[in-house]
């Protein structure tokens, strides 16, 4: 294999690893910061319980974001030089406010956060919170202004080969910005509830029935079932702006090979890209037409209207995954807020189908990405620079090697992850606070430690 | 002036090598302890010792590897041209090093969380992290010095930068713990500082004859007649700080902890002092004798909208990492965890 294949796997590898922490910890820190301020009005001390308990899970995230992310920013360097003396006048600076607006903060307060509960007053505590969840977010900013960036280029002009930026509040709010930043944050809320909502859920079937445990399960439950609807709403909304600047990649997300009229939605299919038809098709008809223009015979431009098509299959069945999970999502918040409003108990299977959901956010993630990053191929940067023109020249034996330990590493520590984070649902079952344990002023628990 | 900074003088340009080698030289004190205290930990066989240890970098850690982020994040933005072949040049050591850095970072928390039987893999990939990260990073700068020319010699020198920089690391992160760790665990630390100390002054003057020698051009820059005179200073000063750390780190403990912050302090300067000789050898290159720093740089736009930027965020960000470790002042207590 050659270095541009390689260099791909491993920058899928290493984004799709690295993904999986700040969706977690984007919105986890705004729970974290919700769990304090109800503690805050309440003093129920089980919301610091929850507080606690889902702290140590953001830090281990944020660990794992961290360093997944630096590997990232230096392989900008080792594996894409092009892609830097290409457009680094627009990257960089992106990328430079993102170390300087959000790294920093949310790095620093972190410590506070994390072990500063005991040395600083209750409202600078709040404070480092609120710093760690809005430098999460500021973070998620920037680099979805670069990615959007790379999808919808705009406001700046080529001289000598590279992009010199003409207006940079073009650049940073490009196209497909706010439709790409508010699917991403929902995402990320959405896979920080069903983790909350499958990790309470785990506890209470091994028995953990404590009010701590109900109270994150439901909070879980309701936030993903108002998050889910706006979700499907926005996801259709990024859709149509797709359709308008990158319709290559609609067209291989919806199947459609040729420019036709009466569009059907295609259920599913095993498209056939090399006789250009999808197999085995089972479609509802005009409803890709009326998604996409509103109206039944609306014209869709198909994959032969265009020169620089995508590889088909890997959009195409990456889409369906996603939506399929966004429907299953849809699907059991709802049964759990309807369980929540009747003030039943939740029923054993509900509660092993929210176990099953505990990585769902996961899986509809990774599956969106791979959509919007392979619907972008063969560019690097929307048809301006292709990937193949971008990749480095170190030999290939050296990045084959790489890869192989980057993949053995990743394996690893994912491994490790889950089974530390259900280790961590079980440990403590039966050290819940009491009462005389805490600080009433602080919410900490007072000298006592209990055991790691 | 205003010539030299806009409309294409390369005062910018100079600025910005300026600051990344600022950050870079913060991120070799700050991280530097981190990853010397991470080291150091592997010798450490008490658990509540190796804890302590630990948390007393606990809540710094994070931010001091952003510095990295920032240092070559500036290469990136500044100097695309030379950041894509330097880190090409570097594609496996710096591999290396992101293996350590990922490993060292989990581990941190992996330790704390783990099921018991875990626990001492991951503290022992903490000690290793740090290891693999600190030899890489000090590979690196070695054969950065030489300008990516692969020879024997320049193999076996980068290989002796990697160690001088991993003994370097564990110098200061010794002395951070004579700071921040009272009774046995400071006389261990002292110990410790005295042996690294040793094998920093042999490093440094490894790296100051090396540096020298691997190119004719540093070579005259150092030891040509005025130069030589103002240079002086340098390694006049440099041997004093050595000697006189030496000697207080004889002296101590001290009645009421006096002085504990000195060695660290010392060491800190004499990293400055290391930085500005390397700084003056290299100017005005970036690649050392293959690209200048001006014509490595960025359109000047870019550079502008991006100073704009450091000139706002900067103090805040000096400011608040003041305030962390104002609130993490004082020796490492127990009680400095979260779980």
């Amino acid at each position: 294999m050659d270095a541009l294949i390689l260099s791909r796997i491993q920058f899928a590898a290493n984004i799709t690893f690295h993904i999986l922490f700040p969706t977690i910890t984007i919105a986890l820190g705004w729970f974290l910061l919700f769990f304090k301020l109800r503690y805050n009005a309440t003093k129920n001390y089980k919301w610091m319980d929850i507080y606690f308990f889902w702290t140590k899970i953001f830090a281990l995230c944020f660990a794992l974001g961290v360093v997944s992310g630096i590997t990232m920013s230096f392989q900008f360097g080792t594996n894409w030089p092009g892609f830097m003396a290409t457009v680094g006048n627009v990257a960089g600076p992106l990328l430079g406010y993102e170390v300087l607006t959000a790294f920093f903060l949310e790095a620093t307060f972190l410590g506070v956060m994390l072990f500063g509960f005991r040395k600083v007053k209750p409202w600078v505590h709040n404070l480092a919170t609120i710093l760690v969840a809005a430098g999460t977010t500021l973070s998620a900013f920037w680099i979805l202004v670069l990615n959007s960036w790379m999808q919808t280029p705009v406001g700046f002009v080529m001289v000598d080969g590279r992009a010199i930026v003409t207006d940079w509040m073009q650049v940073i709010f490009n196209p497909s910005l706010p439709y790409r930043l508010v699917h991403k944050l929902l995402a990320s809320g959405l896979t920080a509830a069903f983790l909350i909502a499958g990790i309470s859920a785990f506890r209470y079937l091994k028995g953990y029935k404590s009010p701590s445990v109900i109270s994150a399960l439901r909070v879980a439950l309701v936030a993903a079932a108002f998050l889910i609807p706006v979700q499907i709403l926005m996801g259709d909304l990024h859709g149509l702006n797709t359709l308008k600047h990158q319709p290559q990649k609609v067209a291989a997300m919806e199947g459609l090979w040729n420019t036709q009229k009466n569009v059907p939605l295609v259920l599913f299919a095993i498209p056939d890209e090399k006789n250009k038809k999808n197999l085995y098709s089972l479609e509802i008809p005009n409803l890709t037409s009326i998604i996409l223009t509103h109206s039944k015979d609306g014209e869709v431009k198909g994959l032969n209207a265009f020169k620089d098509n995508p590889p088909v299959k890997p959009i195409f069945y990456s889409f369906r995954i996603m939506v399929g999970v966004g429907f299953l999502m849809l699907f059991v918040s709802w049964i759990g807020v309807y369980y929540i409003l009747r003030k039943k108990e939740f029923p054993k299977l509900f509660l092993k189908a929210v176990f099953y959901m505990t990585f769902s956010g996961w899986v509809a993630t990774i599956a969106g990405w791979y959509v919007t990053e392979i619907g972008r191929q063969p560019f690097l940067v929307y048809g301006l620079l292709k990937t193949k023109d971008a990749v480095t020249t170190v030999p290939s034996a050296h990045i084959a090697l790489s890869l192989t330990l980057y993949l053995i590493v990743y394996a690893l520590l994912l491994t490790a992850f889950i089974t530390t984070i259900f280790y961590m649902a079980v440990k403590n079952k039966d050290k819940e606070f009491t009462k005389e344990e805490i600080d009433p002023r602080t919410g900490q628990r007072r000298s006592i430690i209990i055991g790691a | 002036m205003m010539d030299y900074f806009f409309h294409g003088g390369p005062g910018l340009p100079y600025l910005f090598a300026f600051l990344m080698g600022l950050s870079m030289l913060i991120y070799g004190l700050l991280d530097g302890y981190d990853l010397g205290v991470g080291i150091l930990s592997y010798l450490e066989k008490n658990k509540q010792n190796k804890d302590t240890m630990i948390a007393s970098i606990g809540p710094f850690w994070d931010a001091n590897e952003t510095w990295l982020v920032l240092g070559i994040g500036i290469l990136l933005i500044a100097f695309p041209l030379a950041h894509g072949i330097i880190l090409s040049n570097l594609y496996l050591p710096v591999f290396l090093m992101l293996i350590g850095l990922i490993f060292r970072g989990v581990a941190f928390d992996f330790r704390a969380k783990a099921k018991d039987q875990y626990k001492k893999h991951w503290d022992t990939a903490f000690s290793a992290g740090s290891l693999l990260t600190a030899l890489a990073q000090g590979y690196m700068l070695g054969f950065y010095i030489v300008g990516f020319k692969l020879t024997v010699e320049t193999f076996i020198f980068s290989c002796l930068v990697g160690v001088s920089l991993a003994v370097g690391y564990c110098l200061i992160g010794a002395n951070w713990l004579i700071m921040k760790t009272s009774d046995q665990l400071q006389k261990k630390s002292i110990r410790w500082a005295k042996f690294s100390l040793a094998g920093a002054v042999f490093c440094i003057g490894l790296v100051s004859l090396g540096t020298p020698l691997a190119s004719e051009r540093i070579f005259s820059k150092w030891f040509t007649y005025p130069n030589i005179l103002f240079l002086l200073p340098i390694p006049v000063l440099t041997g004093t700080l050595i000697l006189w750390m030496r000697h207080i780190l004889i002296k101590l403990p001290l009645k009421n902890d006096q002085y504990c912050w000195l060695p660290f302090a010392q060491t800190a300067i004499i990293a400055a002092l290391c930085f500005i000789g390397l700084g003056y050898s290299f100017f005005p290159f970036i690649i050392p004798d293959q690209m200048l720093i001006v014509q490595a740089s960025s359109a000047n736009e870019s550079l502008i909208i991006i100073l704009v930027g450091v000139a706002i965020v900067l103090p805040i960000l000096l400011l608040y990492t003041f305030f962390s470790y104002k609130i993490f002042h004082g020796k490492a207590e127990e009680d400095l965890r979260y779980d």
